[in-house]
């Protein structure tokens, strides 16, 4: 007989991927309002939002339920861990806005002539997030440790991209606010590698029971 | 207790320094235990046992029914004694001093170990304050003026004097069962010991009465060492400083409350903390 405790902490477990999976699709929509200077799109990628916030809301209602159950050791740590990720999802479907809000923006300017690669960044932070959710999915603490030093390399890319649109922004001083607006849509990709990273360090948690957040990467290594 | 996370570097100090740094762990333990076998006839229900139970601290014992819990309890103040098939193997040591030495009075291995049980037993016909000084008076003492002061002090200690003071010749069964409860604690403070073993105290009271009991423990544990067997895994992490694991007789984990409960060792404290035993 299955554990009824069990079919709730896997509702919770749906309910999280669920999330995940709109989190992922808002900030892909607003990536593709950016590059296909998309004006509808973009104002979809915000109006949808209202869906993450309370999908949110919904993981910590049943997480709460689930608590008052008082679960203990790998059970106790699930349901906590899966309240933190929600709360990681939800802003990263916030930094989507903000993606979709600047692509909005832009769409109504004449483009702009300067490279970066925002989608190559886009694609990183993405794939850190869907690593470190199928590591929860999985259970597989070496999977979540695998997504972190990822983290470097995305904070590298912006480095990279706020230093070519400085540089830009000097020879054109009319192309300021369109810079600005690409700087804003950077800053965001960093974040959703940093909401990432923690999901992966949530993960750990789960998987060890050993809380890395905080812990210098230099020591960070495989058990 | 505190169920805070415990970082990376803090279990790496609890790998260097097993022991909490507390006032209590500078103290000598209350009890060490030490290759503690029971069996009754030709069955054993306790298997070569070792621990150390430290003074001035709440231990928990949990396990599934049947895992010898109890009998590892009752083994501590010497209560197989009274069973004539029970054969105790191994060291007990309360302070130090053998438990089971051939010198060892049962009494006052007793005395310095008291006693409280799942369902209250106050002596139902006895007055209030009779029931908290019948082990004084078992043991010579008359001094009316010391067994009123050791009365007060008991049911103050119990936190139930204020309920009674004003009717302390009523008979012990006009109380509530969690009164009862209490009066029995305070039954077997009142002879003064050194630890008190619990057996499932509040598993038959309400929740109001089992905040009290609860309540009670941790303030009796500046000055007393508790050992209290119960099924609810809750109260153990709500109370207990360390929790001791128990299956078929054996001893499987044995650690602070707050590791025990949020990332137990064993597998299979895991799935009894869980409820997945089985």
């Amino acid at each position: 007989m299955e554990h009824h405790f069990d079919l709730e902490l896997n509702e919770l477990k749906q309910k999280l991927l669920a999330m995940a999976s709109h989190a992922e699709a808002a900030v892909n929509d607003a990536m593709r309002a950016l590059a296909e200077r998309d004006y509808d799109l973009a104002l979809r990628v915000k109006a949808n939002d209202r869906l993450l916030d309370e999908f949110e809301i919904e993981v910590d209602d049943l997480a709460i339920h689930l608590l008052a159950k008082a679960p203990l050791a790998s059970d106790l740590r699930l349901v906590t861990v899966a309240m933190k990720i929600s709360q990681n999802l939800e802003r990263v479907g916030d930094e989507a806005t903000k993606i979709a809000k600047r692509a909005r923006d832009l769409s109504q300017e004449p483009p702009l002539k300067v490279t970066v690669d925002l989608r190559r960044m886009a694609q990183l932070a993405l794939n850190m997030l869907k690593s470190a959710l199928d590591s929860f999915v999985h259970r597989d603490s070496a999977a979540a440790r695998a997504v972190i030093p990822l983290d470097k390399e995305v904070d590298g890319l912006n480095k990279e991209i706020n230093r070519a649109l400085a540089r830009h922004m000097a020879e054109n001083p009319a192309a300021i606010t369109r810079c600005l607006n690409l700087i804003i849509v950077s800053k965001s990709l960093e974040r959703i590698a940093d909401h990432a990273t923690n999901v992966a360090e949530e993960v750990v948690y789960l998987c060890e029971a050993l809380d890395i957040r905080h812990t210098p990467k230099t020591q960070l290594s495989n058990p | 207790m505190n169920l805070i996370r415990t970082s990376a570097e803090e279990n790496l100090r609890a790998e260097r320094q097993p022991a909490p740094a507390s006032a209590a762990a500078l103290k000598p333990p209350a009890f060490t235990v030490k290759n503690l076998s029971i069996s009754f006839g030709q069955r054993q229900v306790l298997k070569s046992v070792s621990m150390e139970i430290r003074a001035c601290t709440v231990t928990a014992i949990i396990g599934p029914s049947g895992c010898g819990k109890s009998t590892f309890l009752r083994a501590l103040n010497r209560m197989h004694d009274l069973v004539p098939e029970a054969r105790v193997q191994g060291d007990v040591r309360l302070f130090g001093e053998d438990s089971y030495a051939k010198e060892a009075e049962p009494v006052v291995v007793r005395r310095r170990v008291g006693m409280v049980f799942q369902k209250s037993n106050p002596f139902p016909t006895m007055s209030i304050a009779d029931n908290v000084t019948v082990g004084l008076r078992l043991n010579g003492i008359r001094a009316r003026s010391l067994l009123t002061e050791r009365t007060e002090q008991a049911l103050r200690m119990a936190a139930l004097w204020e309920e009674v003071k004003d009717r302390l010749d009523a008979q012990a069964i006009s109380l509530s069962g969690g009164q009862q409860q209490r009066l029995c604690i305070a039954r077997a403070l009142a002879v003064q010991p050194q630890v008190v073993l619990m057996d499932e105290p509040a598993s038959a009271l309400d929740p109001l009465a089992t905040a009290k009991i609860e309540d009670l423990i941790l303030e009796l544990k500046r000055d007393y060492t508790i050992v209290i067997v119960t099924h609810n895994m809750q109260q153990a992490a709500r109370m207990s400083d360390e929790t001791a694991f128990f299956y078929l007789g054996e001893l499987i984990e044995f650690g602070p409350t707050n590791r025990i409960f949020t990332r137990p060792k064993e597998k299979r404290t895991e799935d009894y903390v869980t409820g997945r035993f089985g």
